[in-house]
This record gives C-alpha cells, structure tokens and sequence, in this order.
C-alpha cells in the first residue's frame, strides 16, 4: 500500500496529493531557509493566521456576487491580500511603537485569527450549505483534490522557486550583513518585504494541502535541519529544499496508503522524523558527532598529559590517565613508563617546544591557529618548517631508527 | 565654538559643497528617538587623506558614517560622493562594518563573504567563475588569509574575522574606504596587518577614512582627523586639529591630563 502510494500508483487524486506536496514542500524548505537566516521564522506564524479572515471575506464576497463560493483561486487571492495587510501590521508595531516584534507577531496573530474564525462561524450560521470545506483551510484538506487545484499549487510554487533563484544573492548578503547590504544599495525594508512576500506566497499555496496552522512547519523545520549537514548558505537552500521535498512526499504517501490519516499533519510528522535523523546522524553538527568528538578529545587530552607527564617524571594521579597509558602499552602497572612509553613521552614534550616556537612567529599564523595542545606537528608544518624550527630551538635532533 | 544650527526651510548656510571631496557631508542630523546623536554636521574628506573619525562613547562617529552611506535616514543633511550624490557613485565606496554586527555562526565560509564584494560585478544571476574566485583570493593574501578561504567563518579569531571584512572591501576595487572601528577588539598582528594594508591604499591615491578610538595610536596612522561629540568639534591635518585644547573640548574632561601628556609626548 505504502509503496503503490510512493510510487505514485494508488489512484487519480492520492498522485494529484503527492505530487502538489511535494511542490510544495520543496518551495516552502528553500523559501524558508532565507527566512531563518534573517531570523525572522516566526513572521511566517502571524503571516498564515491573517489568512483566514481573507478566506472568509473572499467566500462572502463571492456568494454575493452570485458565484460559488469555493472557488480556490478566489478563496486564496482573499488569503494573500489578509495575510499581506497582517504582515504589514507587524512590520508597523515592529518598527513605530515599542513592541518588539515577537509581541508584535502574537498580537497580530491572534486577531486575524480570532477574527477569522468569527467569519467562519458567521458563513456556517447562514446555514446555506455552501460554506462546508471552509474550515479545510485550518489543517488541509486533500480529499477530493481537483486537478485545477494542485495545478494552482505547481505554478505557483515554480514561480516562487523562479523568485527565490532571481533575489538569492541580495537575501543572503541582507541575512548576513543587513548594514553591508544597505550600504551596498540594497533597499533593506524592500528586500525584508520580498523575503516575506516569498513566505506568503508559499503559505498561501499550502492551504489547501497543509492548512494555515502547520504551514509554518513546512517553513521552519527542513532548514533548521539542513543546518545541521552544511556550513554553507547555497547547499543549505538545497538540503532544505530537498528535506522540504522528501518529507511531503513521504508524508503524502502515508496519509494516502491508510484511511483517516489527515495529510497535513503526517507531513509536518515525517518532516520532523527527518529533523530528528539531522539532529543526531550529522556528521560535525550533530549531537552523536559531538559526543564521539568530545569522547575522542578527551581521550587525546588525557593520553597528552600523561606522557608529558611521564616526559618530566611528574606523578599521574588521575586514574583515566594512568588507565589509558597502561591499555596503550605505554607505562607498567606502577606508573613506570614502557620503553615504547619513553619514545613518545619525548616526542610529546619536544613537540609542545616546537609549537611554543610556531605560536610566537607571525610567519606561521595559520598553523599557529591550529593549535590545541595535541594536534601532531607534522600533520600542520612541512618538514622543512620542521627543520628550520629545530634548528631554532637548538638541543639533540631526531634520531633516526 | 561656532555652532551652524538649521536656518529657515531646513537649509543649512554651511560652506557650498566642494566638486571633488571623496565624501562631503553638510548640515547632517540623526536622531535616535528624540535625541539628536549627530547634529548638523559638516566634513569634508580630503582625496587621498587618511582620516580618523574620533570622539567619546556616543558622540555619533559610527552614526555619522551610517547616516553618509544612507545605513540610517537622517532628519536633515545631506552627502556628496565624488561631486555626485550617493546613489550615483555608491560603488565608489566600500564600507567595513563593525565586526559585532553580524553574526559569526552564519553558514558561510570565508571566501564566500569575499566574494560578497563582487556582487556588483556578479549582478543577480551571473555564475562565479574562476577569475572571481582568484579576485577573491588575491584580496585574501593582501590581508594574510589565504590560508582560511575555504574555513567556515565561526572558526575565525576576531582579528581574523576582522580582516576578512577588509578583503571584503578590497574585493570592491573603490575608491573611498570607510572602516568602522577596525581596530576594535583585535590582536596586534591584525591591527599592523590592517593598517598596512590602508597605508597601501593611500600610497594607490585611495582615501580612508576610519572611526577610531586609540588616541595614541592616531598621529602614527593618519594625516588628517575629525573630532566629533554630536557636533563637529575639530577638522584638519593631525597637526592643526589633534591638540591639547581640541581634545579637551570633545572629550569634555573625560580624558585626564596625564592621557594628554602622553600624546603630546608621543608628538614630540
């Protein structure tokens, strides 16, 4: 079942779902990486809450004009212009009165919302029947998806994808260095609004297929993981892009392959699963690379002062230490350093002279940063530079075996 | 001291802009809330000068500069850039942000942030291609970083991180440098890097004009200094306006005599 539903084989609308989820989650991870650069992730909370009033407004309005209600396009041009006028008001608290912009957000947040829901509540209260789908729009609502639908979500996630390719360098200039950039021309404010109207347009497409309540997941968690794996913003907007993907289109699978799971909220599951992975299996960011580390590194410390130690025929007191010599062979039971022991206690004690000397000369400064009283010498300098130091610090040259 | 203050319709009777100074300011205003930091201030770059914006904690030096490139909008003032107004010669400019403005966990890597410096010439969509990436690196090796191009910038010592922001700035190819507090913070090696590398600059006919905070420092690194504390309190070559008596008016006594005498004697 899983299987047909990843492979795209479990009928008409569970392929319309996935594919759109999938669009959709790819612009939403890359959108959302310059949002959490410029660390402002959370606009995107107050952004999709002030759709809802605009969902309810575009309905009305429709019915009055004689039209159906429901018509998507409708119903999300209502949303965008909502959500725009709230982001507008938290950019406006944020920047002429003394709210600071997480107060900012809650408070714009939950008027949309609450006004929002006082819309819905009104159209179910005329009672004529027509309003049924509308709350879809809180948490998604796939069944029955059209195909004019799930075409509306790939255009407009293309375009936004279009966008983001077009405007990645000043985003990323303004996320780093907003002083720089505005030094540089870049319209800081414009360029702020253009990162959010990208959010928006993401949020708004998501509606149908995630809601406006977990949207902001869509946005926040592939790049929080992506972080992990890269130190760099291009491969991070595709990392994230590519987690945004492959959570929707997992999550969309799983949803359809069993009846009653709602697709939304497996999505924002599935993407956290991966968030989980990110968290843990990164190599260098995360946490299981940083326990081994700091394992590896503590074991070095302590291999390192124990044969500077044994080099000066000072005592080891801790147990660790005299554990860790005695297992490598290099000292007896009794602390006596093996012959082995003896060997590389010199070599530790003549290579910390060697640093002392790199440390003090500006010549060698990027090797000189490379110090942390263990790393080996030779793994920085070059033999010459090995020589040329020697010869420097004078006393007995190695000893070829 | 005479005081230019904002005559009728916001115009300011301050001296009429000189055709070809790297940077005029005249009759500028910035206020954060209703306090004014910078107050209808007038200064006049000299080409191929190297200036020391000096003054007390909050006497407006960075602000001033903000306000210059348009980083803040002032209430009233104005600044010219070779003759032209900021818009149009912009890129004639390059400016080096404090160090503790941005933050250093940012995914990116050193050669990256160089190549932000190239970001006029690379436009929105160009590819970086080789003869960048060699720009990038030549401006590295002016400032001893060659070695650190592919580190991620986090790793970087403070005076590394700093000189990364200079090459940054080279990498621009300008002609009117200003540095906010480049000396802020960083170890001796970096600062005799930097100011090497400035001292260059103005040997190319380039200006530099820095905010700086080392008083004993300043007659061994620049030629012409301006002491401001919110108004403008002295303008001219190191010997005509880095004094006793001017320094003692912008610092208001916070310097003690004994600072002074040190000065004097490091100018004797």
């Amino acid at each position: 079942m899983l299987w047909s539903a990843l492979t795209l084989q479990l009928g008409y609308n569970a392929t319309l779902v996935t594919i759109g989820a999938t669009l959709l989650g790819i612009a939403a991870g890359v959108t959302g990486t310059f949002l959490y650069l410029r660390k402002r992730a959370l606009v995107s909370d107050a952004i999709s809450h002030a759709t809802l009033p605009g969902v309810g407004l575009a309905f009305i309005l429709m019915v009055l004009l004689g039209g159906d209600g429901r018509s998507l396009p409708g119903l999300l041009l209502g949303a965008a212009i909502s959500s725009w006028i709230g982001l507008l008001c938290v950019n406006w608290l944020t920047r002429h009165t003394r709210l600071s912009e997480d107060a900012a957000i809650g408070a714009v947040l939950s008027v949309f919302f609450g006004f929002g829901i006082v819309l819905l509540t009104v159209i179910q209260s005329l009672g004529s029947g027509r309003a049924a789908g509308l709350e879809g729009f809180l948490l998604g609502a796939t069944a029955g998806m059209l195909f004019n639908e799930a075409l509306v979500i790939a255009v407009g996630g293309a375009l936004t994808l279009v966008a983001v390719v077009i405007l990645r360098r000043p985003m990323t200039l303004l996320a780093f260095d907003p002083e720089y950039a505005a030094a540089r021309g870049i319209n800081v404010a414009r360029m702020d609004l253009a990162i959010m109207a990208l959010a928006l347009a993401v949020t708004v497409i998501g509606l149908k297929i995630v809601g406006l309540i977990l949207i902001v997941a869509m946005l926040i968690i592939p790049p929080v993981s992506a972080r992990f794996w890269t130190d760099r913003t291009d491969h991070m907007v595709l990392v994230s892009g590519l987690c945004g993907g492959v959570a929707s289109w997992i999550g969309a699978a799983v949803s359809a392959s069993a009846p009653a799971l709602p697709t939304g909220p497996i999505i924002v599951l599935t993407s956290f699963a991966l968030f989980v992975l990110s968290l843990l299996l990164a190599p260098r960011r995360g946490v299981l690379a940083a326990v081994i580390r700091h394992r590896r590194f503590q074991r070095r410390v302590h291999l390192r002062q124990g044969l500077l130690a044994l080099a000066q025929g000072q005592p080891i007191y801790e147990a660790y230490t005299m554990r860790l010599l005695r297992r490598s062979g290099l000292a007896h039971a009794d602390g006596v350093p093996t012959d082995i022991g003896k060997a590389r206690a010199a070599k530790a004690l003549r290579d910390e002279t060697r640093w002392q000397l790199v440390r003090r000369d500006q010549a060698f400064e990027s090797a000189a940063a490379l110090y942390d009283g263990l790393r080996d010498i030779e793994t920085v300098l070059t033999p010459d530079q090995i020589q040329e130091i020697d010869r420097r610090m004078g006393g007995p040259r190695e000893v070829t075996p | 001291m005479n005081v230019e203050l904002v005559a009728n319709k916001g115009e300011v009777p301050a001296a009429p802009l000189p055709a070809h100074s790297p940077l005029a300011i005249r009759g500028m205003t910035v206020s954060y809330g209703q306090k004014p930091v910078v107050f209808s201030v007038d200064m006049t770059v000299v080409e191929g000068s190297m200036t020391a914006i000096i003054g007390p904690n909050g006497a407006g030096k960075s602000t001033l500069l903000k306000a210059a490139l348009g980083i803040v909008t002032p209430l009233a003032g104005q600044a010219q850039v070779f003759g032209q107004p900021l818009k149009a010669a912009r890129h004639r400019i390059a400016y080096v942000p404090q160090r503790a403005s941005v933050d250093w966990d940012f995914p990116t890597r050193v050669i990256d942030v160089v190549l932000m410096g190239l970001s006029r010439e690379l436009g929105l969509l160009g590819r970086i291609r080789g003869h960048h990436k060699e720009k990038a690196l030549a401006c590295l090796a002016r400032v001893g970083m060659t070695d650190f191009a592919d580190r991620q910038i986090g790793q970087l010592s403070g005076g590394q991180q700093q000189r990364v922001f200079l090459a940054r700035a080279l990498a621009q190819n300008a002609d009117l440098y200003l540095l906010d507090e480049p000396f802020a913070g960083v170890d001796a090696a970096t600062e005799k890097a930097i100011i090497e590398v400035l001292k260059g600059l103005k040997s190319e006919g380039k200006t530099v004009v820095s905010v700086h905070h080392d008083l004993t420092t300043v007659r061994s690194y620049f030629d012409r200094v301006f002491l401001i504390n919110t108004r403008k309190m002295a303008e001219g070559s190191v010997t005509e306006a880095f004094t006793p008596e001017t320094l003692n008016q912008t610092y208001g006594g916070r310097l003690a005599t004994g600072q002074i005498d040190q000065l004097e004697l490091a100018a004797g």
